[in-house]
């Protein structure tokens, strides 16, 4: 069994999906964070079998996590403060996704234009429908 | 200042205004003769769309005003590798309003979002075309004096036809209109507009054959059938006869039952409907005029006295 130390400050991202933690890694930018990050991959998990963990230690403000709403809400995130977690965030879906995801959509205007940021519009919050700001496509499937 | 994007973009008491202005000016031409002198329209059309184009023209010469433009992406510099962005900054200083059709989806709400003159969707690829839903909203409350109480059909091609699924999503902000879709399988209305109708309990029901139900229609919207949206030469040799509207079907449909079509039309309605007092698929190009008027004629003075 591998063990990985605890963090002293920073977020620890619990339930992520099996092998979903390197997604996640890349959409957070963490590469761009001068601080420790530890991926654990498919650990065990009485609620899900199998899950990636990702520990970040680093200032809070840092990581975005509407992105992570967006990525997947399902994910626990853990506020870690003097080596103890003082806050479970639950994650709500963010209305605007704005350059994590790009538009599939061959005829859109992103497709084209030059520095265009990729927007999507969150526009029904039941069914966790995201569309295309400028065509409207749907968005199909999560980063 | 004021874009149009969507025909949703208007509420349903500004529309009112619209087509009340419409009306005006159909009725009182000279009153507006010289309404937007001095003003130029650019008609920036990145894709050949020649009756779009000139209804553009025409409403805007109508108001006394002038015209610029150029009629596809060879002849503008979008050849040479130029962004609808800057585009619309360099149009912006040369006109008072753009009308911008694209084949890219968005582009026109690329433009309205850094331009500094009103931007109307002239049609984005197979996205939006609001102008188009404008004209038929008013060839309906001109015609049947009423944009409420009545069964619409829609026949054709509903999956793939952009100005059905417009008119569909502006109309149901009437009350009582009932709605009859008439596909084959290939053509179906698509699922997200059938659950939107679900949700806001609008009756409708879903037909393949144009002879079962028109007799029960106010209003029959007719589209296109392109040969190339079957998956198989049989299924279309089957069910093409279905689509084409002739003095024969004409019989079983009500005395005042009016035809429209967003044109061109090939052969789904017979040249020997035309003369039929119920097609009103030519007189819907005037009011295709009338409202791209009335819609410039609001955005340039909404822009000027920045009432938006």
């Amino acid at each position: 069994m591998l063990n990985v130390g605890k963090i002293e400050e920073g977020i620890v991202l619990d339930h992520i999906i099996a092998g979903k933690s390197l997604s996640i890694y890349d959409s957070l930018q963490l590469d761009k964070l001068d601080c420790t990050v530890a991926i654990i991959k498919n650990a065990k998990s009485s609620k899900m079998g199998k899950k990636d963990i990702l520990k970040i230690e680093c200032d809070i403000d840092k990581v975005s996590l509407d992105i992570l709403a967006f990525i997947d809400h399902n994910i626990t995130v853990n506020i870690i403060k003097d080596g103890n977690i003082v806050e479970k965030k639950d994650l709500v879906l963010p209305k605007e996704v704005k350059n994590i995801i790009r538009c599939k959509n061959p005829r859109c205007i992103t497709s084209v234009e030059q520095e265009l940021p990729n927007i999507f519009i969150l526009t029904d919050e039941k069914k966790e429908i995201y569309r295309c700001k400028y065509c409207e496509e749907k968005y199909e499937e999560r980063p | 200042m004021r874009h149009l994007m969507s025909p949703l973009d208007f509420s349903p008491q500004e529309l009112n205004e619209l087509f009340d202005l419409a009306t005006d000016m159909e009725q009182n031409p000279e009153k507006y003769q010289d309404s937007c002198k001095r003003k130029i329209l650019a008609t920036c059309f990145y894709e050949p769309s020649t009756r779009t184009r000139l209804s553009f023209e025409a409403a805007m010469l109508k108001l006394g005003g002038n015209v610029i433009g150029f009629s596809d992406a060879a002849s503008s510099s979008a050849s040479k590798g130029e962004s609808v962005s800057d585009t619309i900054q360099i149009i912006s200083s040369y006109a008072d309003i753009c009308a911008m059709r694209h084949p890219k989806e968005g582009a026109p709400m690329v433009a309205s979002s850094i331009s500094s003159i009103p931007v109307i969707n002239a049609g984005d690829g197979g996205h939006q075309h609001p102008t188009q839903t404008l004209t038929d909203l008013l060839t309906i409350r001109s015609l049947k004096g009423r944009l409420d109480n009545f069964t619409i059909g829609l026949c054709g091609d509903l999956k793939f036809g952009r100005t059905v699924h417009s008119l569909i999503h502006a109309l149901m902000r009437y009350p009582n209109i009932q709605f009859v879709f008439i596909s084959p399988d290939e053509l179906k209305i698509p699922d997200y507009l059938v659950d939107l109708l679900r949700e806001k309990n609008i009756p409708y029901k879903e037909v393949i054959k144009l002879d079962d139900v028109l007799p029960s229609l106010d209003l029959l919207y007719m589209t296109r059938v392109q040969k190339e949206r079957f998956f198989n030469e049989e299924d279309y040799v089957r069910l093409k006869d279905f689509y084409i509207l002739n003095k024969e079907k004409m019989k079983l449909a009500k005395e005042d039952m009016l035809i429209l079509h967003p044109l061109p039309r090939v052969n789904e309605i017979s040249v020997e409907v035309d003369e039929d007092p119920r097609a009103a698929y030519f007189k819907q190009v005037q009011y295709g005029v009338y409202v791209r008027m009335a819609l410039i004629y609001t955005l340039l003075n909404k822009t000027s006295k920045e009432v938006l």
